[in-house]
């Protein structure tokens, strides 16, 4: 059963990947494009001699935007598919009486705020020209850091709602669940450092269509796998409850 | 045509956990695809030299991972 979850989690996540292929394409690649335009002319700027000299590159720009973008990003929507899967397994039958479908929309809508809006808001995503290249290693680590204070925030929050479910009832135990998470966000995002390195002729335009296209991607990516698994799902689990069924109607 | 109206409906009843903890592995196997497209020739290296991340270079940044 989990085996059938998992497969039909990553063919979500694939199927997802060519929808984000499209727009990453459509939506990311110009204002990466421009991006490099604007680095180029720092470079230039930088170095007025060296006009003529390109540094060959490893991968040329068209496999970057072809084929290379194509991978990452099927890879990285599989393999979320696949995560989806696990967590749903976990999930499914264990938050209220929820189908499948409803259950699968619901945990994506919570994947896509707890690993999207939240550590986005603190270390947005930035185009190429933007970050000092000596500090990838603390801004790797302060967004994944991020993320993972944001799915326990998750955690904690909904354990929070389900103690309070017999008191509040459903829908004030689901506002207070709500609110404990805004609260460990908050407090989260105060506490951790800032990071800024947008340089200071870097066109804001262009800063704000890559962001846009960067978030746009991950919303697209979180409402198929949400929306496409939950069918497949339903699928799995009503063949694994038919032997159940025949017997309690014998 | 398949009749709906013997179509059972899914009752929800939860996946014993010991039935999903073995295939957490895959989950690990999934963790380090996504390494690879996020971080992997930036932050930390595995594999010598810079051809990963510039292959994956436009998803990564797309993506929203910390690059350069
Ligand atoms: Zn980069």
């Amino acid at each position: 059963m989990v085996r059938s979850l998992l497969i039909r989690g990553m063919l979500a996540g694939f199927l997802a990947g060519l929808l984000v292929f499209g727009v990453a394409r459509i939506l990311g690649e110009p204002p990466v494009d421009r991006a490099i335009a604007f680095e180029e002319r720092l470079m230039k700027a930088a170095h007025p001699g060296h006009e003529h000299q390109d540094e060959p590159e490893l991968v040329s720009r068209d496999t970057q935007r072809g084929i290379g973008l194509f991978t990452g990003v099927v890879v990285y929507a599989t393999a979320f598919g696949g995560l989806f899967a696990l967590v749903f397994a976990f999930a499914y039958g264990r938050i209220g009486k929820l189908s499948p479908r409803a259950t699968s929309a619901l945990l994506a809508a919570a994947t896509f705020v707890a690993l999207v809006v939240v550590p986005d808001i603190k270390y947005p995503p930035n185009p190429p020209a933007v970050g000092a290249p000596d500090t990838i290693g603390d801004r790797t680590a302060l967004f994944v850091g991020m993320i993972v204070v944001s799915i326990a925030a998750m955690m904690i929050a909904l354990a929070a709602g389900r103690r309070l479910l017999p008191q509040l009832g459903l829908w004030n135990a689901s506002l207070a669940g709500g609110g404990v998470f805004l609260l460990l966000v908050i407090a989260a995002q105060l506490l951790l450092p800032a990071v800024d390195e947008v340089p200071e002729q870097f066109p804001a335009a262009v800063l704000w269509q890559f962001r846009i296209a960067s978030i746009g991607i991950e919303a697209v990516l979180w409402a198929t796998i949400g929306l496409a698994f939950g069918p497949l799902a339903e699928a799995v689990l009503r063949r694994g409850q038919r032997g159940q069924w025949s017997h309690q109607r014998a | 045509m398949s009749n709906t109206a013997v179509l059972p409906v899914v009752i929800p009843v939860a996946i014993p956990v010991r039935e999903v903890l073995p295939w957490l592995l895959f989950g690990f196997v999934m963790m380090l695809a996504l390494y690879f497209v996020g971080a992997e020739e930036g932050a930390t290296s595995l594999i010598p030299g810079m051809y990963i991340h510039e292959f994956v270079h436009d998803g990564r940044h797309l993506l929203g991972f910390p690059c350069h």
